[in-house]
């Protein structure tokens, strides 16, 4: 029992990544019609903006400390923070400290610019042509994102902690009653599944209880209809986009303190989530939400060390082996719907 | 000639003065000069210029002429490594065995990938593909180690068995050979300050190349073809005459497999040693752009990408920025610098943006690739009608 507890909430935290992003593509998918191969890209930038505001956040100058002084007798210098000048020593420490939930106020604006320059500028054209057209350009641009990121940024990752009051595990098992040190779970692991809800939860909302959701449900439902009614369907589409952009975004901020960001983050999340997309359903909102959650936590099952006794290796392709089985034996994934991609 | 159409014999006529003539066309620089860096006259480059080559060539064979976008080649160039190789550590150095091996045993893989994959189509297709690639390499990578030797690869060793070879061998580590001719011979003609390196290994690998592109030729000419052709422009109009498209798509798939395992079979005759890295799926992404930037569906297309994907990431790449200064040290200072700015994240360790910038553009502009673009070139020097010029390049295709 508890073993099988950890491993869920071991699956939670890579299933709420896989589910975010797949959320975001499914998005782009069910709006626009269009297959986007540079969400992982997208998802990368998020990341590097929690990167860059904590960059920012430390910029610093040298003081003379007359309260130091090194071996010879002068002041030493110290490098201090501007936040802390501003903000006074507490409150500027704090906000260095807490970097990476700070950049999500950042990334959110960044990635909607983002995500909307990159629909108006490219992807607009890229409506009328085929679909293997959509991925190979968004593909280039994947690697084109890619290679800036990395130029700036360097090959390295570059660490990113959580705020301090959030590092360290705490022992979960205790406060269901069951033994103490058996589930360990770390603190920020917990936050990005409850972060994840969140979003996800506001997204589902927002499409669902705002008249502007209504509008943009109606438009993937019937595009036309929508536009012989004459509303301006292209305007809200680009807008979510954006929001799909932010969604990737967002997903990528949270995730720097779990694995340091690098330039390739976004490759590697990538294939994973088309493969999420697909399990899913093509164009399935919440299919894409429970295959995130299903993938993550199937593969925290099979790196178990008894499931791995069986079958060596399995936790390197579990993924892969459902998206198959399932790909086969239903062909619009779990919860597609009919119609969409089907040729 | 050969039951080639002329004007396909001519372009492979063409195509084999290419490669014939290619130790002497790479190197049109003297050595030790400042230009000699642009030199791709080395065995080595050569040698994947070809096989690759051969990669791309079988690729389109699928895509170029089905429509079906596979992301998971890169598959079965490894397992055709990783037979060549062990053909090399259990039977003979000798080449040929191992290509044979290499290509039955890639045929045999994608047979079955093939088929269960081409029970969907259009980007269920894609991700089917890269899933069993990427279960490939993984498997590769971790549990199958005793097999692809994981992470360090599979070199040929002085204790492997080698029933054919172990007669005439003494101890030293053998090289790959054909019949005693090592694939690592070559032959240096220097002409007052030019090297040209004649290499063995290259030469046979470009006549296996000239082969392959023969095939793929008459593949492309044929009936077969033209069903193939048929599959991508309309899918469902061929369901509705009553014909099942399936063997054909999975005719293609095989053979397009069967080259990717070629060309792995010739990387390990050239260079003894097999990885699981040569399966991620980046490998399968360089062949799709390999493909479309040279121009999906044509014959030469995919050969011209492969070479100058292949001619970027080796000479690009060792351009730094002492290079620039040099090249730029006639201007003024403040110009020097900023234009060694300007251009230095696009070469070098960044030749990767330059490719995705590259790539974007072709697939934007130019659909058709590097092909479309010289026959648009040919067109604009042809005839100077307006409608004929193509203003259309410099607007987006919308």
């Amino acid at each position: 029992m508890e073993a099988i507890i950890l491993q869920v909430l071991n699956g939670l935290d890579k299933g709420s990544a896989y589910a975010l992003i797949a959320l975001g593509l499914t998005l782009i998918f069910g709006t626009l019609g269009v297959v986007n191969f540079a969400h992982g890209a997208l998802f990368m930038i998020g990341a590097f903006c929690a990167v860059t505001l904590s960059r920012i956040l430390s910029l610093s100058h040298e003081v003379l400390d007359p309260g130091k002084t090194d071996f010879l007798g002068n002041p030493s210098k110290v490098n201090v923070p501007y936040v802390n000048d501003w903000f006074g020593e507490v409150a500027g420490s704090a906000i260095i400290d807490w970097a990476v939930p700070l950049s999500i106020l950042f990334a959110i604006p960044v990635m909607i610019v983002i995500g909307i320059v990159m629909e108006r500028g490219l992807i607009k054209h890229f409506y009328k042509r085929p679909h293997a057209d959509q991925i190979l350009v968004t593909f280039g641009l994947a690697i084109v994102l890619q290679e800036i990121i990395k130029y700036f940024y360097g090959a390295n990752p570059i660490p990113t902690p959580a705020p301090q009051a959030f590092t360290g595990s705490f022992d979960f098992g205790a406060m269901l009653g069951f033994d103490p040190n058996v589930i360990i779970y770390p603190y920020w692991r917990i936050i990005y599944f409850a972060f994840a809800a969140l979003i996800i939860g506001g997204v589902f909302a927002f499409l669902q209880f705002t008249t502007f959701g209504m509008v943009v449900r109606a438009g993937m439902a019937d595009r036309e209809t929508v536009q012989l009614l004459g509303i301006d369907i292209d305007r809200r589409f680009t807008l979510m986009f954006g929001l799909a952009a932010a969604v990737a975004g967002l997903a990528g901020v949270m995730y720097t303190p779990i694995n340091s960001p690098n330039y390739h983050m976004g490759m590697d999340f990538l294939v994973l989530s088309f493969v999420v997309v697909v399990v899913g359903g093509m164009g399935s909102l919440p299919g894409a939400v429970a295959a995130g959650f299903l993938l993550g936590i199937l593969e925290s099952f099979a790196s178990m060390r008894e499931v791995l006794e069986y079958l060596p290796g399995i936790n390197q392709i579990i993924i892969y082996l459902v998206a198959i089985i399932i790909l086969l034996t239903r062909p619009r994934g779990l919860m597609g719907r009919k119609g969409v991609m089907e040729e | 000639m050969f039951g080639l159409a002329a004007k396909d014999f001519r372009l492979l006529l063409l195509v084999a003065a290419l490669v014939a003539f290619a130790p002497f066309i790479l190197n049109p620089f003297p050595e030790g000069s400042g230009m000699a860096q642009f030199n791709a006259g080395y065995p080595d480059l050569m040698q994947r210029f070809v096989i690759f080559g051969i990669f791309a060539i079988g690729f389109n064979i699928l895509f170029g002429l089905t429509g079906y976008l596979s992301f998971g080649h890169a598959a079965f160039l490894g397992v055709g490594s990783y037979a060549a190789i062990w053909m090399m550590k259990l039977l003979t150095m000798n080449v040929i065995p191992a290509i044979i091996l290499s290509v039955i045993v890639a045929g045999v893989f994608s047979l079955i990938v093939g088929w269960i994959s081409l029970r969907r189509s259009g980007i269920y297709f894609s991700i089917l593909t890269l899933a069993f690639a990427q279960m490939m390499y993984s498997l590769a990578y971790s549990v199958l180690t005793p097999i692809t030797g994981g992470e360090t690869g599979l070199q040929p060793k002085t204790s492997d068995p080698r029933i054919l070879d172990s007669l005439v061998t003494d101890g030293t580590t053998p090289k790959a050979n054909l019949f005693g001719l090592e694939m690592g011979a070559s032959y240096d003609l220097s002409v007052s300050g030019w090297v040209f390196t004649f290499n063995a290994g290259y030469y046979i690998a470009a006549v296996v190349m000239l082969i392959s592109f023969y095939v793929a030729i008459r593949i492309f000419r044929s009936p077969f073809g033209m069903m193939l052709r048929a599959v991508k422009s309309n899918q469902n109009r061929l369901n509705y005459t009553g014909l099942n498209a399936k063997p054909y798509t999975l005719a293609a798939f095989v053979i397009s497999g069967m080259y990717a395992g070629l060309a792995g079979g010739l990387m390990v005759a050239m260079d003894t040693q097999a990885g699981a890295e040569r399966m991620f799926w980046t490998a399968s992404g360089e062949v799709v752009l390999m493909t479309i930037l040279g121009g999906a569906g044509t014959l030469i297309g995919p050969v011209l990408g492969a070479g100058l994907i292949k001619y970027m990431e080796n000479i690009l790449s060792k351009i730094n920025s002492n290079i620039l200064h040099e090249w730029f040290a006639f201007l003024p200072d403040g110009f020097e610098d900023l234009l060694v700015t300007l251009i230095y994240p696009f070469i070098g360790k960044g030749w990767h943006l330059t490719l995705g910038i590259l790539f974007m553009l072709v697939v934007i502009f130019l659909p058709g690739g590097l092909v479309e673009g010289g026959q648009r070139i040919g067109r604009l020097f042809k005839r100077k009608k307006p409608d004929a010029t193509p203003a259309a390049d410099k607007t987006p295709a919308e």
